[in-house]
């Protein structure tokens, strides 16, 4: 589904990322760890296409198809969903009334109608549900007065509105508590299936023990540097980033 | 709300301004240039009675001993006023004449401004008096309200018809001198509307006037009037276009608001005359002087979105007189390109027990200056007035300007008064979020700048809201990226 090929980019002039190689397949779900500043946000940024920074080298490729040239909401409309680290506040937008936007965008350029109002409306209530998100709720200001877990599991409630390819999640599980957690978790848990992928970005092993990856991949100074399966995670909160680093300049 | 999405998106499509064509229709144009012949001459050709051609009179000889004011935050040649033309009319309007007879080319105009009369008549619960360059067009909906006594008509029809109301309300919330261009309209205005709604008297649908200057080289000076009497409540809609031109058009109107005892008047504007090109070549110049009074208990609300004009300058304030009066403002100006706007309002607390809120933001985009002006003042009377005051400005951009002036005057201690302003930018990670999730750039932007103007927007009647929530998209369409 995702193919990354030696990909550099840089923000004002400072490379970031310095030749990340990273294949994602239907159905799998891809964890992406490593120490601050290893430029594991930036990598989620690149692939959903923010204009600051700029691919000096190498190609993303969503299904077959180089993404060079499209613009983020082009990426959106062809299923790349990025759930983020630090969600916007939009006053005076309901979430409701965001997502209805943002479905009918992505219909549109799909070349299909908005979607009828009853429809919407059962949708809502469905994934509301789902993630146990009090209705009252989605009347409020996006993102505005929320908490850190509000937050976050509006992020997955919009994740599970759009169904997306490819979702991304960068840091989702910083700022819940573990309730929180559970629910954000077995949200994405349900979303999954074997047409769709997730590359969940963390910093912890916690998250890991919820949402149980395919692969774990640790990116260190703009590269990943060791790959594994699910037990990588694992070693890694037993040895800390140290041991990667140390063995990455081996 | 669907249909509103599918309007907006339909709308997206459209980038200069919606607005500008320019309807043939035989006109009648005064030469150009302003003295006291023109000034009788207007009164003559509307066939008004001899007090009012002396009001007209008096009313020329103030201004010509006035200077144009100066003290607001915008930039621009004087106007000419010699060079203007002061009367314009389609020359076959009658305003006596039924909607039947109205001209098919003028009804055509109506059609394309989007409010086909026919349709309003129709579909919504409205009566609509069309004021087409200097004339009353059509008054739909007559019979309907004069069942409940209730007056809708153009002003000149009322000067004649009903001398005794004009003579005790006409320049009694704005005197002639009040100001230059107030001073202006009170010698040469040539039409606008005149509404008065009886005592107890709720009326059953939103009274609307739709303005438009087609004629080129005119000034526009229309004068409205509106009286709620005793108890009585009534919901006012005004609407403004201009066809595109590179000479700058002038439009200087008098509204004058009288609630009575208990009664309400809700008074919203939609503006939209014509803002200028890219280049900031041409545009309305929009001075306005809009001003109501409160009796005892009674209630002035103005709701206005400004996204037209060159220039404006307006001000519509409340004279709350009456104790337990209110007065409110909520005002959405949006100024793109290089428009200038200097806008607020005036609350003057006299009564004891006032209430008064403004409610003001300001959007700015592109090189154009947007001014809050605001002046609060609480008499030695008015125990116990209070005010809230919240200006919040959004900034698109990095050459626009967004400035806020709150006066504020107490001469009595048991006053409250309290004042917000916040000023925000659009940011590029608002717009990136909204990207990522598959909303472009300019719809975003709309999405952003109506949930910034939510709480105004909500102040307008449905049907407005709508038009208000399509202009606001339109006006800020390229002023990113």
């Amino acid at each position: 589904m995702l193919k990354i090929n030696n990909l550099h980019a840089s923000v004002d002039g400072k490379e970031i990322l310095k030749g990340i190689n990273l294949e994602v397949k239907a159905g799998e779900v891809h964890a992406i760890m490593g120490p601050n500043g290893s430029g594991k946000s930036t990598l989620a940024s690149v692939i959903a296409g923010k204009e600051e920074f700029e691919v000096t080298q190498g190609e993303v490729i969503l299904e077959g198809e180089n993404l060079e040239d499209s613009a983020p909401e082009e990426r959106a409309h062809k299923g790349i969903f990025l759930s983020f680290q630090y969600p916007i506040e939009i006053p005076g937008v309901s979430v409701t009334n965001f997502m209805k936007t943002a479905i009918n965008e992505s219909r549109k350029a799909r070349g299909l109608e908005d979607m009828p109002a009853n429809v919407m409306l059962k949708l809502i209530r469905e994934k509301a549900e789902m993630l146990e998100i009090d209705r009252k709720f989605l009347s409020r200001s996006l993102n505005e007065g929320f908490s850190g877990g509000e937050k976050k599991r509006n992020e997955i409630f919009q994740m599970a509105m759009l169904e997306p390819k490819l979702a991304i999640l960068d840091e989702t599980d910083s700022g819940l508590d573990i309730d929180a957690l559970r629910i954000v978790a077995s949200g994405v848990n349900k979303l999954k299936s074997k047409d769709n992928a997730v590359i969940v970005i963390t910093h912890y092993q916690r998250l890991l023990d919820y949402i149980i990856p395919d692969f774990v991949h640790v990116i260190h100074d703009g590269k990943i540097v060791k790959s594994g399966g699910k037990e990588l995670a694992l070693e890694l909160e037993e040895k800390g980033y140290d041991w990667i680093k140390n063995e990455a300049v081996i | 709300m669907a249909y509103t999405e599918e309007e907006l998106k339909k709308e997206l499509e459209t980038k200069e301004y919606e607005y500008g064509f320019y309807t043939d229709i035989e006109s009648e144009t005064f030469p150009i240039g302003l003295n006291e012949e023109i000034v009788i001459a207007i009164s003559k050709k509307k066939g008004e009675p001899e007090w009012m051609t002396l009001w007209r009179l008096e009313s020329f000889k103030i201004w010509k001993e006035m200077t144009e004011p100066k003290w607001a935050n915008v930039h621009y040649t004087k106007p000419d006023f010699q060079a203007i033309s002061y009367y314009s009319a389609p020359k076959k309007a009658d305003p006596n004449k039924s909607l039947d007879d109205v001209d098919p080319q003028l009804l055509e105009m109506y059609k394309k401004l989007g409010i086909s009369v026919d349709e309003q008549k129709k579909l919504q619960n409205v009566a609509v008096d069309i004021v087409m360059d200097s004339v009353s067009v059509a008054t739909t909906f007559k019979k309907t309200l004069a069942e409940k006594g209730i007056i809708f008509c153009s002003i000149s029809e009322a000067i004649k018809e009903h001398p005794e109301l004009i003579k005790k309300y006409i320049g009694s919330v704005v005197p002639q001198r009040d100001n230059y261009y107030a001073a202006l309209n009170s010698a040469v205005f040539s039409d606008g509307s005149f509404c008065y709604i009886p005592k107890g008297v709720r009326c059953p649908m939103e009274l609307s006037t739709y303005f438009r200057i087609n004629q080129a080289g005119t000034g526009q000076f229309e004068r409205t009037l509106v009286i709620a009497d005793e108890g009585s409540y009534v919901s006012y809609l005004e609407g403004c276009t201009a066809p595109s031109r590179d000479e700058n058009q002038l439009h200087a109107a008098v509204v004058e608001l009288v609630a009575l005892d208990n009664a309400e008047i809700k008074y919203s504007t939609v503006q939209n005359w014509f803002p200028g090109g890219k280049d900031g070549k041409g545009g309305v110049y929009n001075f306005v002087t809009k001003r109501g009074i409160c009796e005892k208990n009674a209630k002035i609300s103005w709701t206005q979105v400004e996204t037209g004009s060159a220039v404006t300058w307006k001000y519509p304030s409340c004279i709350l007189k009456g104790d337990n009066s209110i007065g409110e403002f909520y005002s959405i100006a949006v100024t793109n390109n290089y428009q200038q706007a200097d806008t607020g309002t005036k609350m003057i607390h006299l009564g004891k027990n006032t209430k008064s809120t403004i409610i003001s933001k300001g959007i700015s985009a592109g090189k154009s200056q947007n001014s809050y002006r605001g002046l609060v003042q609480i008499g030695s009377r008015a125990d116990h007035a209070r005010n809230f005051s919240q200006c919040d400005s959004l900034l698109m951009g990095n050459e626009c300007g967004a400035h806020t002036f709150p006066y504020i005057e107490v001469k009595n201690k048991t006053a409250q008064i309290e004042h917000e302003a916040t000023t925000s930018k659009i940011g590029e990670d608002q717009l990136f979020y909204c990207n990522q999730r598959g909303i472009p750039t300019e719809k975003a932007i709309a999405l952003i700048v109506n949930g910034f103007s939510k709480e105004v927007l909500n102040k307008l009647p449905m049907e407005f809201a709508v038009e208000a929530q399509k202009l606001l998209e339109i006006s800020l369409e390229g002023s990113v990226g």
